[in-house]
């Protein structure tokens, strides 16, 4: 009887949780698509969604960690367009391959840390440090690269970029997945992730309660460079060339992606499950729209209209609720108590 | 030190030390460059920094109070689009009702992030990061049946020529119109900040948002007409973006919002609320427009380091900030309380109880 009842309460509450509606607005548009266009739901069209997106959604993931960890990083785009960069620049003076990608990992690992120094021990605002950053990483590429665009990438860089690698899978989406499991178990099953939430919910009790939050802070840091740099390379080998500007803007559609699977802006809250899933409707939802010759900037906005819904109709809902209860609840202790409150006031007059 | 802390603010030390920043900049560039102490690097300057001076004051009045704007450049873009559109069809509109126009409209988007941050409680970041596409959407549409261009020889005359208009001129030295409207906006805000209510509230609101709230304070209507203000802001900044440049396109100030949280970091404004003043944000966009004309006219190094060391320049102001303006605060306090102390015992060895 208990169990059950506590059942059916998880049940309601997980249709009633962020995660659920994701869930059907994603299955909506699923459906929606494929009634317009028979090979929607074909491997190789779902494949094509996240393949042209891969390196963002490899970058959301670390994300979604520090988001929860209550920071932000907004220099993930240029670190992956200075890392693109070195790998350019490095590949044009002839240096090999393997090295120099090893030396673009390198420097996304040295952003990352540079970062995290700032962020974790000189106690400054992600906010700012990152945003310096991003202005500070895209400004070493335009010194690097200036003006040109860099395209003599080695064959075997292209067919790694391009290429399917395993079965139908381009290598990019091969990483993307095992990446994501990974980060689901580090998130969800792990101490490490236990103390990502916990600095998220309240960095002093965290400090209190022992975690070292420094040093969480700057592996995250760290590993965002990483990453960021890890999804530059791919990028830069998907398209075969790299520029300047290359990735320039993508860290938005990255927190974007994050925000809307439900993970709180101020830290402490959200799931990889709920960033999956927004991802999803994200990538659905633009894939249909560019079926419906609808621009990739229009796209850009709608998205951007969808993140401010996705906080502000729970919001006012909440708010209605709230207002709503309280009304009942206040004619309920009027009925209940009047004559109580009656006497209680002429006790207090005397 | 107790005569230092009885005529100067902290904010206003900070405030000399960026002057200072600035001054030792143009001296150091001096020293190298040919011809850097001219009538026309004033004027190169100056208009540089007139429009991101006026968009860096939005993101002041927001950033005290706790939030942030990102989607100022995409309003200014917006307002300029629209002035520009506008202009190409009416030749009779003037400058003064032009302005009206793009103050109206960055006015109006400015309400819809105000709503939805103050009264819809989203967290300004979402909702600014939001109409930031969306504004920029927004261009593109109203943009479409212009072919997504403003082009200048379609400008009115006056809209033409406005940029070159001059206050005073004096042989090189030619003080600008536009440079004239920034200062006059910078001015106002300090104003409003330093002596009326409601700049006092932003403050107040911004270092301790929960006394604020049981202080009685409008907190949401607070923050919403900072919004509003610094949307109309935003508006003003179009119009001189639109009078500066002539030729739109889509892009139009795109980053502007992250150059105006430059200006205004540099300038010892706290992002996260409670600090900063107009004239400090009005100070570090000319550190940054001084430094980025000095560089360029640099022939040693590369034009595109500009950034990178715009960036280093930002982390600096930040990590001195927070190392040095706690300090600082704690020193007026102590000097304060000290003060009061001294009053104290006057008041009771002057009194006949004592």
């Amino acid at each position: 009887m208990q169990s059950s009842r506590l059942a059916s309460l998880r049940r309601m509450q997980f249709l009633r949780s962020w995660e659920a509606i994701l869930f059907f607005v994603f299955l909506a548009i699923l459906l929606y698509n494929a009634t317009r266009v028979p090979a929607y739901l074909t491997v190789g069209n779902q494949i094509n969604v996240f393949y042209l997106y891969a390196e963002k959604i490899i970058v959301a993931l670390i994300m979604t960690f520090i988001i929860i960890n209550g920071e932000i990083d907004l220099s993930v785009a240029s670190v992956m367009g200075l890392c693109a960069g070195v790998l350019g620049r490095l590949l044009e003076m002839g240096v090999r391959g393997e090295y120099a990608i090893a030396a673009a990992l390198v420097t996304g690992l040295l952003c990352g840390l540079w970062n995290g120094l700032w962020i974790a021990y000189a106690r400054l605002s992600s906010l700012i440090v990152t945003l310096a950053g991003m202005i500070m990483f895209r400004g070493l590429v335009w010194v690097m690269v200036e003006d040109r665009s860099i395209t003599n990438f080695p064959a075997w860089i292209n067919h790694l970029g391009q290429d399917a690698i395993l079965g139908p899978f381009p290598l990019s989406l091969i990483i993307f997945f095992v990446l994501l499991i990974f980060a689901y178990i580090v998130l969800h099953h792990s101490a490490f992730g236990r103390y990502v939430y916990v600095i998220g919910n309240n960095r002093e009790v965290a400090r209190f309660s022992g975690v070292k939050v420094q040093q969480i802070k700057l592996i995250l840091f760290a590993t965002s460079g990483l990453i960021s740099a890890l999804a530059g390379v791919l990028y830069a080998a998907r398209l075969g060339a790299m520029r300047s500007s290359t990735a320039e803007g993508f860290e938005l559609e990255i927190i974007t992606m994050v925000l809307l699977g439900g993970v709180n802006i101020f830290g402490g809250s959200g799931s990889l499950i709920g960033v999956l899933l927004s991802i999803l409707t994200v990538l659905n939802l633009r894939n249909g729209m560019s079926l419906a010759n609808i621009t990739l900037q229009q796209q850009t906005g709608v998205i951007g209209a969808l993140l401010i819904f996705s906080v502000l109709v729970p919001n006012l809902a909440g708010r209605v609720r709230a207002e709503l209860n309280r009304r009942r609840f206040a004619r309920l202790a009027a009925e209940q108590t009047a004559p109580a409150e009656r006497k209680e006031v002429k006790a207090e007059s005397k | 030190m107790k005569f230092i802390t009885r005529i100067l603010r902290p904010e206003q030390v900070r405030e000399l030390v960026t002057l200072f920043l600035i001054v030792i900049i143009v001296l150091g560039f001096g020293a190298f460059l040919k011809d850097y102490y001219t009538g026309r690097t004033f004027v190169r300057i100056s208009t540089s920094i007139a429009i991101i001076a006026v968009v860096a004051m939005a993101q002041t009045l927001v950033a005290i109070t706790r939030n942030i704007d990102l989607s100022l450049g995409s309003i200014v873009g917006f307002c300029a689009f629209f002035l520009g559109v506008q202009l190409s069809y009416h030749h009779e509109i003037g400058p003064v009702p032009a302005a009206l126009i793009a103050i109206a409209v960055g006015t109006a988007m400015g309400l819809i992030n105000g709503l939805i941050i103050a009264y819809g409680r989203v967290p300004a970041i979402i909702t600014t990061l939001g109409t930031m596409a969306i504004y920029r959407t927004a261009i593109v549409f109203y943009s479409a049946p212009e072919g997504g261009i403003v082009s200048a020889h379609r400008l009115p005359l006056w809209a033409r020529q406005f940029a070159s208009w001059s206050i005073f001129k004096m042989g090189d030295l030619d003080f600008r119109v536009m440079v004239g409207i920034a200062i006059l906006v910078v001015i106002i805000f300090q104003l409003i900040l330093t002596y009326l209510p409601y700049g006092r509230r932003l403050y107040a609101i911004g270092s301790n948002p929960e006394a604020a709230r049981i202080a009685g304070f409008p907190a949401q209507r607070i923050v919403f007409i900072a919004y509003l203000i610094g949307g109309a802001l935003a508006g003003l900044g179009g119009y001189l973006f639109l009078l500066q440049y002539g030729n739109l396109m889509v892009l139009a100030g795109v980053g502007l919002e992250f150059d105006a949280v430059a200006a205004a970091v540099v300038g010892g404004v706290n992002i996260f609320g409670g600090t900063g003043t107009a004239i400090g944000a009005f100070l570090g966009a000319t550190l940054i427009g001084t430094l980025d004309y000095s560089l360029r006219r640099w022939p040693a190094i590369s034009e595109f380091w500009r950034n990178a060391i715009l960036g280093l320049l930002i982390l600096l102001a930040v990590a001195t900030d927070s190392a040095i303006m706690a300090r600082l605060r704690l020193m007026w306090a102590r000097a304060a309380a000290a003060m009061t102390m001294e009053l104290a015992e006057s008041k009771t060895s002057s009194s006949p109880q004592a």
